[in-house]
């Protein structure tokens, strides 16, 4: 499937394609955030009926048309590698490493399990050194065994 | 007691061009005519005189010149100048060639000076962008095949703008033609180098500019842009040039911003200086020029139809659409008055103003309807 782009100056830009069945279909990015729907007329086909969208509207269009779907899809995927575990651990205000580092925890030798990332808020701390520090509220990214994970979240949370 | 009549005036003014707005959004118009018609009632020979309130009015001009040009800056960034240029230079000259010409012959037709018709041919050519952004959008447009070739267009012209101000404005300075090749030629390179600065450093010049209060923002740019204005006036270079390129050189969040917060302000000024104009032209003066306004407004109406219908056929655009990108560029407005303006204020031409004025009054009412009925008039002709 080819979309093609093309510059709006001053509007901002326009994605469209061509559905198997023949229809056109299309996409206006304004700067402001608004989006427009296009759908090309079947006999002109350089005119088009528009369905204008608000940012939370468009948002909730391409959740029905897929982005769930697309999250589901990579569930399924992260079952499928054996013997791996990917997880999200949060670190909760009673934790005895809340306000510890990640070296406290020792969480490789004592599960195999490796932090990969740390999500703060709205920020994220890639590949943390040991002597990161913890805060209650960070989301851990770990990687290891399901056996493993699971004994880290023990821990965490004990 | 000075002050209550200044205040009764303008107050009287901003009322009056508020109901006149709304009249035109009910009618679905362009307000400018209506503009340009209160300030033919607001001066001299007009139906309402105004006596006091027009000192603040005319500096209230100049800030709408400044205003409309600097936004016109804001709505393009650098890249997409330059990538409009690239793909559109054909279309562009084509636009120029056959719209700048019917003025130009048309001043010389009405015997007056060579440089009063160069004038008239920069009214002629220049399409309204407000206008024609306006139409797009409240016809449903945006989208539509023939839409980025009608906006090229408009991106071109205003390049072109960038070059022609300060061509005229050193030619009205007086000296002919050498004595304004250096501003032109320092107008020139100053664009060049702004586009320059704007590809290579326009973010690290909008994050010095930018400023995540509004009110500070505000300040900053509107202060900017008068005193970028305000030195290039000082260089011969037209006030509204240097406005413009100011306009250019931001880019990004500044510039997304500070759009947002100028575009009520433009739209306040912008009126102000359509009054201005029209206060400036004697209604008397009118009734002579009207065969000539109509008959330029005429032609004029088909050379823009024929570029939007070439430029758009160009573009792999079937029949309908290249009408309707025709009938989108045919709306003249804010930047012929503009020009205009320069060669009222150095004195050029008594007949340029009524001529402007009511040829505006035309273009800008004809141009709008035209794009709304061009579609049905084709359909009908055309067997489906």
């Amino acid at each position: 499937m080819d979309i093609t782009e093309t510059a709006l100056p001053g509007v901002g830009l326009r994605h469209d394609f061509t559905t198997r069945a023949g229809r056109q279909l299309g996409v206006v990015t304004h700067r402001t955030g608004r989006r427009d729907l296009l759908i090309y007329d079947r006999d002109d086909p350089d005119r088009c009926e528009v369905i204008q969208l608000t940012d939370d509207e468009a948002d909730a269009l391409a959740d029905l048309l897929g982005a769930d779907r697309l999250v589901s899809h990579l569930a399924k995927l992260q079952q499928q590698i054996e013997g791996l575990a990917i997880d999200w651990l949060e670190v909760r205000a009673g934790s005895p490493y809340a306000g510890g580092t990640i070296a406290d925890t020792q969480a490789r030798s004592r599960t195999g399990v490796s932090i990969v990332a740390i999500v703060r808020g709205e920020r994220a701390i890639p590949a943390p050194t040991p002597d990161q520090r913890l805060e209650a509220g960070d989301t851990l990214v770990v990687v290891g065994t399901a056996k493993g994970v699971g004994e880290l979240t023990a821990l965490l949370g004990s | 007691m000075r002050h209550a009549v200044v205040l009764l005036e303008l107050g009287g003014v901003f009322l009056g061009l508020g109901i006149l707005g709304r009249l035109a959004g009910r009618l679905g118009l362009s307000a400018i005519p209506l503009y340009l018609l209160a300030g033919l009632a607001f001066g001299e020979g007009g139906l309402l005189p105004l006596v006091t309130a027009r000192e603040f009015i005319e500096i209230g001009a100049d800030v709408g010149v400044i205003l409309l040009l600097l936004l016109l800056g804001l709505e393009y960034s650098a890249s997409e100048l330059t990538a409009s240029l690239r793909a559109g230079a054909p279309a562009g000259l084509v636009d120029l060639a056959l719209n700048f010409t019917p003025g130009l012959a048309a001043g010389l037709l009405l015997g007056w000076s060579p440089l009063a018709a160069v004038v008239l041919g920069g009214v002629t050519y220049v399409t309204s962008s407000g206008i024609v952004a306006k139409v797009l959008g409240e016809l449903e447009r945006i989208g539509n095949r023939e839409t980025p070739v009608v906006l090229s267009i408009l991106v071109i012209e205003d390049l072109a703008m960038a070059a022609y101000l300060p061509l005229v404005t050193g030619l009205l300075l007086g000296g002919g033609l050498l004595a304004s090749a250096l501003p032109v030629g320092v107008a020139l390179a100053t664009v060049a180098l702004v586009l320059l600065v704007a590809l290579r450093y326009g973010e690290t010049l909008s994050r010095l500019v930018f400023s995540p209060s509004d009110e500070v923002l505000l300040l900053v740019i509107l202060g900017l842009a008068l005193v970028v204005a305000g030195l290039a006036e000082w260089l011969n270079v037209s006030a509204a040039v240097g406005a413009f390129l100011l306009g250019i050189a931001l880019s990004g969040h500044a510039a997304e911003a500070a759009q947002a917060l100028l575009t009520p302000l433009r739209d306040l000024f912008a009126a102000v200086f359509f009054v201005f104009f029209g206060l400036q032209t004697d209604p008397r003066s009118i009734p002579p020029v009207v065969v000539a306004a109509a008959t330029l407004a005429l032609v004029t109406t088909a050379t823009k139809l024929a570029t939007g219908w070439w430029a758009a056929r160009r573009a792999g655009i079937g029949t309908r659409g290249r009408w309707r990108a025709g009938a989108a560029l045919v709306a003249r407005g804010e930047f012929s008055i503009v020009i205009a303006g320069l060669a009222v204020a150095a004195g050029l031409e008594s007949s340029l103003g009524p001529l402007a004025t009511t040829y505006v009054l035309v273009l800008a009412v004809l141009g709008p309807i035209l794009a709304r009925f061009i579609e049905p008039l084709r359909t009908v002709n055309l067997p489906r």
